[in-house]
């Protein structure tokens, strides 16, 4: 992958294993960290990324809950505001449902509302995304959701190396954040840096330069796109690949600059198109860059129905290089 | 008697783990709003439950309250749920160690139903072991058995009658296959092909069948125990007969839909049976986890004043008694029942979960309430209704009548196989008319 991705270091590591480094070292550097979850201790989560945390850290500090992700939510939100730095984990992202009003309502809320008195340094990481068979209830992608409430900041990893990085970021940040981690990325190999070291939130990363034309991809998307620049060369398109890293906060700066300079843009995601952050992201690009433009923004996201089980039609369902090669000749009339 | 014995833990449960490396008082204790460490002799401490044995210990059940069979009374059915409040603590069995049914709550089920019950129970087994086969040959992605609880699905559809509903989890198979609901159907699911009914919408074993009393199933759980009550709730305020019977494992009981449930039938009293499975484990999460340890899953009720039950699981007797019972109070509108249902997960909790890395091995069969189909079995051959040969020929006949319904459904296409459901599945359904921007996108997708 691109030079803004790579680091000094020669060692890979899978992004499950670089998600337990980044707890590690947040487990190491915080006293007052600790983790709690479903399955999180005994089992080292169901994907297994906080796997040997409780041996090395003990019960104590990494915590199998009880399965109320309200309760989990509500902890997080409790020991944040007393001045701990929670970790805690909702297994699959689709779970907000259980846990709405804890995550909308206070956990974003409360600097506000107690007039600053109220600091919530508090993570949570959660798993998103289709493509694993897991049907309409495990496989969605909401981060839409969480970044339309002002108070929350809200990461999405791509790279083992992001993985590591923001979960850090998000720890020693000050405000909560949501760190939406994907599981089709699990086994993904990746540099990643011993010791700890931060991505910055609220800075996009350029992960493939180019002259005219971009498209910014979120989360899992990022490699879909990837491939897709691959393909658009071969018709004479040199694309500009931009990983926002952070959605709230957005940096709308890094993608402006862009697009002043290849004049055509598309924005994906994984998640259903309609209402999905692509349509802030494009409404962002018109304001700032409009005179800019050569063509309208494109948009790629999911149909607006459930995510199926059956993997023949999720396949179809979820973006892919394909629909997003198709996309992108249909709107630079190639 | 109390359901479970703190004192049975490790150091009372509590600290189990002081002692391992890396944890330091700063670690254990953190730090209070001032940033100014807590600790030394006045610094308070969680309780952090711990199971009694971990992979590589001797499976050890001690605590695990247990009564003799025939020794816990069976209440009047319009009994007060305040006077029988020793109930939830006790475990009602029938089938004794020398395989007679004894004790007050004996006689509610004839042999022909035993029998019924026990066939029904060997077809859940077998239709298991096939699926599990299937899942392995990559014919589905995903499956889930129900080995060592078989009895209380089936026991408890043989105490309801047709038209009742019921909300069940992942693991109440036995509520179809009791009533000999269609095998080609169930397989035809989850291999997710072309004759699923679901459409490739839904994941394997989250069946769905109207007409037979089976609401549906949720991946997210405990969301099925509310509406179970609301179910209840309208067929009172239909005026007519149908009882519900929710199904929650004793994991998902720390859900709030679980509390909401019991608020509402407590408020209401609508004709619900409302059944907690505690197999002992949630995935990795042994019951004190979910609080077990502190008072027994029947015992939740108590706050809401409804009438409940602790009843041994792997009894098939016990669990078609104790329905029974519960079913009774339901439809002459003396309210909700709560029972707890004390079984053992002896599989694994899906196919994705390896047990061998968070409990012992050799659990499931070290468990005292012993295999539901074997302590059937022999009390029906004590009886004289049954045989060691009449038992043999039925599990075979039962495992061909799956085989052969598997290789029907494979005519369907499987997984990964043969025909596949339409791409047009996934944009029907969504609403009852598609709506105009949906009907655009499929038409971009070229389906
Ligand atoms: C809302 C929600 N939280 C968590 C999960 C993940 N999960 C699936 S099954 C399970 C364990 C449930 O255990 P229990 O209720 O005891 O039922 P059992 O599997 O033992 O029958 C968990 C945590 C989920 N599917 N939905």
């Amino acid at each position: 992958m691109a030079e803004a991705i790579a680091d000094n270091s020669e060692r890979e590591l899978p992004y499950v294993r670089a998600i337990t480094e980044g707890v590690r070292e947040v487990l190491l550097e915080q006293d007052n960290s600790f983790v709690a979850g479903e399955d999180v201790a005994g089992a080292g989560s169901v994907y297994g990324y906080y796997a040997g945390l409780l041996d090395e850290f003990g019960p104590e500090r990494i915590y199998d809950t009880p399965i109320s992700e309200e309760g989990i939510v509500g902890l997080g939100v409790g020991a944040s505001a007393t001045g701990c730095r929670p970790i805690i984990d909702l297994m699959f992202m689709d779970f907000l449902g259980e846990c709405m009003d804890e995550v909308a309502n206070q956990m974003a809320k409360m600097r506000y509302m107690f007039g600053g008195a109220a600091t919530l340094p508090l993570t949570m990481l959660t798993m998103s995304g289709a493509g694993a068979s897991l049907a309409a209830q495990h496989s969605q992608s909401l981060e839409a959701w969480i970044c339309h409430l002002p108070g929350l900041k809200v990461v999405q990893p791509t790279t083992p190396y992001d993985a590591k990085g923001m979960i850090i970021a998000a720890a020693r940040d000050d405000n909560p954040v949501i760190v939406v981690l994907n599981k089709m990325s699990l086994g993904l190999m990746g540099p990643v840096p011993e010791g700890p070291y931060e991505i910055p939130i609220g800075k996009a990363n350029v992960v493939r330069p180019g002259t005219n034309y971009t498209i910014v991809a979120t989360g899992r998307m990022l490699h879909e796109a990837l491939k897709a620049a691959t393909q658009l060369t071969e018709l004479g398109i040199d694309t500009e690949v931009i990983d926002p890293r952070s959605l709230q906060p957005f940096d709308t700066a890094t993608v402006v600059e862009s697009v002043k300079k290849t004049h055509r843009v598309m924005v994906v995601h994984e998640a259903v198109r309609f209402g999905g952050i692509g349509a802030e992201i494009a409404a962002q690009i018109q304001e700032d860059a409009f005179d800019y433009l050569d063509a309208p923004v494109a948009r790629v996201g999911a149909p607006f129905s459930p995510v199926p089980y059956s993997p023949a039609l999720e396949s179809i369902y979820v973006p892919s290089a394909k629909s997003i090669v198709a996309e992108a000749k249909k709107q630079l009339g190639l | 008697m109390s359901g479970t014995d703190l004192d049975a833990l490790p150091d009372g449960g509590k600290h189990a783990d002081a002692e391992r490396p890396g944890v330091t008082e700063e670690s254990r204790w953190g730090k209070s709003a001032t940033g100014a460490s807590i600790k030394g002799a006045n610094a308070l401490s969680l309780h952090v439950p711990e199971p009694v044995g971990r992979p590589g210990d001797e499976p050890n059940f001690s605590h695990v309250a247990l009564s003799a069979a025939g020794e816990v009374s069976r209440p009047a059915v319009d009994a007060y749920a305040g006077d029988i409040k020793a109930h939830a603590t006790s475990l009602v069995r029938v089938l004794s160690d020398d395989h007679e049914a004894v004790g007050e709550w004996a006689g509610a089920t004839s042999l022909a139903l035993c029998v019924q019950g026990l066939r029904a129970m060997m077809k859940v087994r077998a239709y298991d072991e096939r699926m599990l086969i299937a899942q392995r040959q990559g014919k589905t992605s995903f499956y889930i058995q129900c080995t060592g609880e078989e009895a209380i699905s089936c026991g408890q559809r043989l105490a309801l009658e047709r038209g009742d509903m019921c909300f069940p989890t992942y693991r109440q198979q036995g509520l179809l296959l009791a009533q000999d609901y269609p095998l080609l159907d169930m397989i035809c699911q989850v291999f997710s092909n072309s004759r699923d009914k679901l459409r490739g919408r839904q994941l394997p074993v989250m069946y769905s069948a109207k007409d037979y009393g089976f609401f549906s199933i949720s991946g997210n759980l405990g969301t099925q125990f509310v509406q179970a009550v609301g179910w209840a709730m309208a067929s009172a305020i239909d005026g007519n007969n149908r009882i519900a019977s929710g199904w929650i494992g004793e994991g998902s009981t720390a859900e709030s839909d679980f509390h909401s449930a019991l608020v509402f039938a407590s408020v209401y009293r609508p004709p619900v049976i409302l059944n907690v499975v505690n197999n002992q484990w949630a995935i990795s999460s042994f019951q004190g986890v979910a609080g077990g340890a502190s008072a027994t899953f029947a015992e939740r009720a108590h706050g809401y004043g409804i009438a409940s039950l602790r009843v041994d699981g792997n009894d098939f007797l016990a669990v078609h008694a104790a329905s029974k019972w519960a079913e009774r109070r339901a439809r002459s509108n003396l309210g909700p029942t709560l029972i707890e249902w004390v079984t053992y997960r002896a599989a694994g909790h899906s196919t994705s979960d390896d047990p061998g890395k968070y409990r012992p091995k050799g659990d499931a069969e070290a468990w005292p309430l012993g295999d539901p189909i074997d302590r059937l079995k022999n009390y029906l051959i004590k009886q004289d209704r049954w045989s060691e040969a009449q038992h043999e020929q039925t599990w075979t006949a039962l495992q061909e009548e799956v085989r052969a319904a598997t290789r029907e459904a494979e005519t369907y296409g499987t997984l990964n196989e043969g025909p596949k459901p339409s791409a047009l599945e996934m944009f029907e359904g969504v609403y009852e008319e598609m709506p105009e921007h949906l009907l655009r996108q499929r038409q971009k997708l070229g389906v």
